[in-house]
């Protein structure tokens, strides 16, 4: 017979326990008071849709990260969301479907069938911002500067910020005239920086095609990897002169608000390239493998819902921001207060607790360790009083 | 955290044809590897060390940020897949070809065939794109005895010179892949510690080159 262990939590499947839900839930609100600080709404997506208006346009990756069945009431699929980032695309171009520029911003639990990443949560809790409407890169840059704002929120000052842009990657690739199979496969090899694989990828493409698209592979690091982008494909690719001069663009503008920025522009790395249109963007941190944070513009991906709109955002999971914050929870301390049936000690004990004070009901004639004062009636008024060790035995 | 610059080695082939790589590029252990029971080791240069791992934990160490690159063969890589990695540089060292091998003039009948393997990914793989229904065995080692002793029709292994195959009355059948070993590098460290990882891959780089140039 197969042992149950009823205790047992599935793989990648956490629980938060006290102090550490505590952390989390502080910081959840206050990214929160963040982005209502600027301006952006928070919305509460359900946490399962219609599998056809969860999987839209964010590509094959989501679609096997999600747990599907069948609704008893409509026979259709349905979906544990994912990825929240559609659910707001679909609220801000259905829902709400305001003129002009939309702010919003969520925070809730996704589940996913495999960890993204080694080691990662099946349960993440993602909490992001999306801006809708505007098309600018003062938009991109707010973006990036709301995330920033999430990792000092988090007390994570020590940042890496990674800029690309699509648009640079897919001037390069139209030269070329692939087939989409063909393309995938120069994809994966150029996602890896795998200059054999690409080279042999490349076979039967023009070489002087194909030795731009190997360059890719090398344009990544400081800002001198625009300078050498802009030289190399000026006369070859001018249409990817956009995403290099709105690249320079939005460092520029970054390094002026943040002169210490630490920017890495990486001009082949295209995270979920195939809904992105524009400038991607992530946040990594010393100690962390995988980027902590990150987003993009996406244009368009709400014309399924009937409108198509300049999108950009990002996202991040609540759990793994608070791994890596250094910011711990100081625990209150606690008053004790006896189980009398005094009008007097109920009225007291609401004001205590309006003040921000921690009071809990001594049940078994022993204070809860939390508690170091206690409340005691003394000439017939109940005053908080500091509880030595031996009263609390 | 860290502050060295960590590269993760396997024992065996791939060691003895790596350390001469890297000694051209600047990089000597001050112990003799082979010799040693130790598995992390010092160099010449005090910002880099060297660890000596099983070359199928060397992606798992190196993904995980354990050690910020490492080398490995790409038949490791294609097994498990490559994901948090990059692969910059083939070091054209440790050559040999995955194939499928069988027993001499095996035909196939039937509609399934058994194929024992250590690379049950990269098998499923192949033979899901040659059209063909496989059950697949997975074995730890001694593959030839697999057809030998009627467990499996095939095999899914690393040929090198073919010895061990034709001395079990086998022959190698068609090649999946050439394998080398790779230069990898963590995505992370590649962003946190770029200068330093740059320098060396290129310097590796112009090494592998000149024994290109050396050989034609």
């Amino acid at each position: 017979m197969t042992r149950v262990d009823h205790w047992q939590l599935p793989d990648g499947m956490e629980e938060i326990l006290p102090e550490q839900a505590e952390a989390v839930e502080n910081l959840r609100r206050a990214l929160l008071d963040v982005y209502h600080s600027w301006g952006y709404r928070l919305v509460i997506p359900p946490l399962m849709e219609f599998t056809e208006s969860l999987l839209v346009g964010l590509g094959e990756d989501l679609d096997l990260l999600t747990f599907k069945f069948t609704d008893q009431f409509s026979g259709r699929a349905l979906g544990i969301r994912a990825d929240i980032t559609t659910q707001v695309a679909r609220i801000d171009a259905h829902s709400l479907a305001e003129a002009g520029v939309t702010r919003l911003c969520y925070a809730g639990s996704t589940l996913h069938t495999r960890p993204k990443s080694l080691m990662a949560s099946r349960s993440p809790i993602q909490l992001g911002a999306e801006l809708y409407g505007d098309d600018s890169l003062a938009a991109d840059v707010e973006i990036v500067c709301l995330m920033l704002a999430t990792l000092e929120t988090a007390g994570l000052f020590e940042v890496t910020l990674d800029l690309g842009h699509v648009g640079i990657y897919e001037a390069v690739l139209a030269t070329a005239g692939l087939s989409p199979e063909h393309e995938a496969i120069v994809f994966d090899a150029l996602q890896r920086k795998s200059v054999p694989d690409l080279t042999l990828a490349l076979v039967g493409v023009v070489p002087e095609v194909a030795a731009l698209i190997i360059a890719l592979v090398d344009l990544h690091g400081d800002e001198t990897v625009l300078d050498a982008a802009r030289s190399l494909f000026a006369d070859a690719v001018p249409d990817a002169l956009i995403g290099i001069d709105a690249l320079q663009e939005i460092a520029a503008n970054l390094r002026r608000q943040t002169p210490a920025l630490d920017i890495y522009f990486d001009l082949s790395e295209l995270r979920g390239y195939h809904y992105h249109t524009g400038l991607v963007f992530a946040a990594y941190v010393p100690g962390c493998g995988q980027a902590l944070a990150n987003g993009g513009r996406y244009n368009d991906v709400g014309a399924v819902f009937g409108r198509a709109r300049p999108a950009t955002g990002f996202a991040t999971d609540l759990k793994s921001l608070m791994a890596m914050s250094p910011t711990t929870v100081a625990q209150q301390r606690a008053i004790s207060m006896p189980s009398a049936d005094d009008p007097a000690l109920t009225l007291r004990v609401r004001e205590l607790r309006a003040q921000g004070e921690v009071v809990i009901n001594c049940l078994s004639g022993s204070a809860d360790p939390q508690c170091d004062r206690y409340l005691v009636k003394c000439n017939g008024h109940w005053q908080v009083k500091p509880l030595s060790v031996k009263d609390n035995e | 955290m860290n502050e060295k610059l960590t590269i993760a080695l396997t024992k065996g082939r791939i060691l003895k044809e790596t350390l001469p790589l890297l000694a051209r590029a600047g990089i000597e252990s001050l112990d003799d590897i082979s010799s040693s029971r130790k598995l992390v080791f010092e160099t010449n240069r005090r910002d880099v060390q060297l660890v000596i791992l099983r070359g199928t934990d060397v992606p798992t160490y190196v993904s995980h940020g354990a050690a910020d690159m490492g080398v490995v063969g790409k038949d490791v890589l294609m097994e498990q897949g490559a994901e948090g990695l990059y692969e910059p540089l083939d070091l054209g060292i440790a050559r040999c070809a995955l194939m499928t091998a069988g027993p001499v003039g095996w035909k196939s009948h039937g509609a399934r065939i058994r194929v024992a393997t250590k690379f049950v990914n990269i098998a499923r793989e192949y033979f899901a794109a040659q059209g063909v229904h496989v059950d697949l065995i997975k074995l730890y080692g001694a593959l030839e005895l697999a057809p030998i002793m009627n467990l499996a029709d095939l095999i899914v292994d690393i040929v090198d010179t073919g010895n061990t195959l034709r001395a079990n009355g086998m022959e190698p059948l068609q090649t999946i892949a050439n394998i080398s070993s790779r230069l990898v590098v963590n995505k992370a460290a590649m962003r946190s510690r770029c200068s330093v990882i740059t320098q060396v891959v290129d310097d590796l780089t112009a090494v592998v080159q000149e024994g290109h140039d050396a050989a034609t």
